[in-house]
């Protein structure tokens, strides 16, 4: 088949951009770690309790080392679930100091739900049955508002809550 | 009898006419709960009558990305295949009959919702549940759409016998296409639907399998936007070169261009999946790469159509480097309409590939972001040219012209809509980038400053909707005009021949066992592995949550 042969040279370039911007992609997802959140381990929806990471004292904001963190969360229809605090009301707001590796994982007891730390990388589904996680370094200070980007019922767009990430 | 000019039979003109009104009217129904959504969303808006913001926005989805566009396409695919290679009466029954049982699903899934009892949003992600007739209605409008493809690919084949050795007519080829792409990917919402949800529904089994329905849904979305996309290529290939003096360019290059849409639209679904649990990053960076292959017959589809347009303005004796821009018609709004939709496909399709490129769909994944990409696809470059085609086959099909004044009222229509378009979409994008969630109604998220700072984008958004509003009462007041008000008359069908100097086709390019084989073979090295993964390592089903959507 005959190509012109203006048409053969902006095919190369296409083709050339095309494989460059595959190439970054994939040196970012293989060789520098930085893949999409997949995370394949799977959970009981009925009885999320029974796995260690969301049982009742673990959930919110825990201290594993000097600069790490984990954060577990469940979510359900319209809330995200962070534990309760000293006076016994539940958690709306959690405070990390900045340039911490913070450790994400959350999970679902009813519908799918979003979850996502507006203005961050922070963002993937959270689907019954699934452990949602992910890691990230908190290099930003300020208010961040953690949003149900995923609808799941007539209150979704009141599913919130705000991370805070103070500098230390 | 046949008309001489439009060479399509009065029960054509009936047939095609049929799925029109259906089109237009679901624009004008599914436009107004656009309007309504973007002033809700505003903060000035509170819906009366105890009307959900979801159940408006469950019709918008169903009623413009579903109905209007299945309808308009397959009517428009029968006024080609009819016009190129025949329709035989049989064929007409059969075409009939698919029709009205997509119109019975499209009536049945549409009171569902009326009622309040569908509240899950086009995609009806699991484990939400709507009442079993949302899922009925579905499942008959793509059984109906089966009909529709069935009878086309008999059309092609009828002719194909009394036409031995030759190939067969481009518009008939590229129908046949985008109907093989249609049947392959609703395979996957038809599995979903009929062996996942009617089941589940109906109380029959009590847990669902949630990731594997969205992969199946998946399977079958992706696929759905080249669905839409590609009649509108149709008419930028092998009808607009005839609107503008021209020819078409390459008929080689058209047919090679559809078989690469055939071949990678499908294994492609898990780019709308980047961000799940329980989906090896491996296959999710597979299914990118086959994503980005059709970035080659987008580029092949845009070098052949400003080639049709230069060598059509300098053949008309305009010069320069640019100067061949002036021998274009833009004063003819069959012509104008689809170019500006060309336009738009330029910053479309750029914000598709930041979509689809794996990580950095961290960025922007269900933010409001996507709302304002596909708003640019579908609902600029697809229906401007849809729009554009309406303007000749309306009143072909009803025997009237198309007057001077509706041409200008479409140009204006036009302008509208690029202006809305802008404005609304311009200020999704840039919300998004902020973080703000699509398919959410009005919240000021406990007051957070960010969510006060996403208000004002909102507002913009309303501004936008309500100018692409008036866009939607001009168009269905010109077809208004084109089917009863027109003077009568003979409105061309517009069908370009291919240039005397573009080189002939090779019959390879019509071996459908190998493009078809090629296809399934590709869909199952994407899908194999992953879904026998996530069937073999499911975690316990979901039962039904249906109070959550009351």
């Amino acid at each position: 088949m005959h190509l012109h042969k203006y048409e053969k040279i902006w095919l190369i370039f296409g083709v050339a951009s095309l494989i460059l911007f595959l190439t970054v992609l994939g040196i970012g997802a293989f060789y520098k770690g930085m893949q999409p959140p997949s995370h394949l381990a799977t959970i009981d929806p009925q009885n999320v309790e029974a796995h260690e990471a969301f049982r009742d004292e673990n959930l919110g904001l825990r201290q594993v080392g000097e600069d790490k963190y984990i954060v577990s969360v469940i979510a359900s229809a319209f809330n995200y679930d962070f534990g309760l605090d000293e006076e016994g009301s539940a958690v709306k707001n959690i405070r990390i100091p900045e340039g911490s590796t913070v450790l994400f994982q959350v999970t679902t007891t009813d519908v799918v739900h979003g979850f996502h730390l507006a203005g961050t990388n922070v963002n993937m589904m959270v689907e019954p049955g699934h452990i949602s996680s992910l890691e990230t370094v908190l290099k930003t200070a300020g208010t961040y508002t953690l949003v149900c980007n995923e609808y799941c019922g007539t209150g979704h767009h009141y599913m919130a809550a705000t991370v805070e990430v103070y500098k230390p | 009898m046949i008309s001489a000019k439009t060479g399509l039979t009065k029960y054509d003109n009936k047939l095609v006419m049929a799925h029109m009104y259906v089109a237009f009217i679901s624009l004008f129904i599914g436009g107004l709960m656009g309007l309504l959504q973007t002033l809700v969303r505003s903060g000035t808006l509170t819906l009366p009558f105890g009307i959900g913001y979801y159940q408006i926005l469950t019709i918008h989805g169903v009623l413009l990305a579903l109905v209007l566009t299945t309808f308009f396409i397959i009517g428009f695919q029968f006024a080609l295949m009819n016009k190129t290679v025949g329709m035989t009466d049989k064929q007409r029954e059969s075409a009939w009959f698919g029709y009205w049982i997509m119109l019975f699903g499209t009536t049945t899934t549409a009171i569902t919702i009326l009622l309040g009892k569908a509240n899950v949003l086009y995609t009806f992600y699991a484990p939400l549940k709507a009442f079993p007739t949302f899922y009925i209605g579905l499942a008959l409008v793509v059984i109906g759409s089966w009909i529709a493809c069935f009878t086309n690919f008999r059309q092609l084949y009828v002719w194909k016998k009394k036409h031995k050795g030759e190939k067969s007519p481009l518009l008939a080829f590229m129908v046949v296409i985008n109907m093989l792409l249609w049947f392959i990917a609703t395979l996957g919402v038809a599995a979903t639907v009929l062996l996942q949800f009617i089941p589940w529904s109906l109380g029959m089994v009590d847990t669902i399998n949630v990731l594997l329905s969205r992969t199946l849904f998946w399977y079958f979305g992706h696929p759905l936007v080249y669905f839409w996309l590609l009649p509108a290529y149709m008419a930028w290939y092998a009808i607009i070169p005839k609107i503008i003096g021209g020819k078409i360019f390459s008929d080689s290059l058209a047919r090679l261009a559809f078989i690469l849409f055939l071949m990678f639209s499908i294994p492609v679904g898990f780019h709308h999946q980047l961000t799940e649990p329980g989906i090896d990053p491996m296959w999710k960076f597979i299914q990118v790469v086959l994503t980005f292959m059709v970035i080659i017959p987008s580029l092949l589809t845009a070098f052949s159509m400003f080639a049709t347009f230069e060598v059509t303005g300098r053949k008309k004796g305009y010069t320069g480097l640019f100067g061949w821009l002036k021998g274009l018609p833009w004063k003819d709004v069959r012509f104008f309409a689809p170019m500006i939709g060309m336009l738009f496909f330029i910053p479309a399709g750029t914000g598709g590939i930041i979509n689809a490129s794996n990580q950095m769909n961290q960025v922007i994944h269900n933010t409001i972001w996507v709302t304002g990409h596909f708003h640019l696809t579908v609902g600029s470059t697809v229906i401007l040219t849809f729009f554009g085609i309406s303007y000749w086959l309306i009143p072909a099909l009803t025997g009237r012209k198309l007057t001077a004044k509706i041409n200008t009222l479409g140009i204006i229509q036009t302008i509208v809509w690029t202006v809305g378009m802008t404005i609304m979409s311009g200020s999704m994008h840039i919300a998004g980038l902020l973080g703000a969630p699509r398919r959410s109604s009005y919240s000021t998220y406990g007051g957070t400053e960010q969510a006060s700072e996403w208000i004002s984008y909102q507002i913009a958004q309303a501004v936008g909707g309500s100018i692409l509003f008036i866009g939607i009462i001009l168009m269905v007041y010109i077809f208004i005009n084109m089917v009863w008000f027109a003077p009568k008359g003979v409105e061309e069908f517009p069908l370009a021949e291919v240039s005397e100097h573009a080189e002939p086709t090779p019959m390879f390019l019509e071996n459908w066992k190998l493009w078809i084989g090629i296809t399934i073979a590709l869909i199952l090295f994407a899908y194999t592995i992953p879904v026998i993964d996530i069937i073999q390592h499911a975690p316990p089903g979901s039962p039904p949550f249906d109070t959550l959507i009351q």
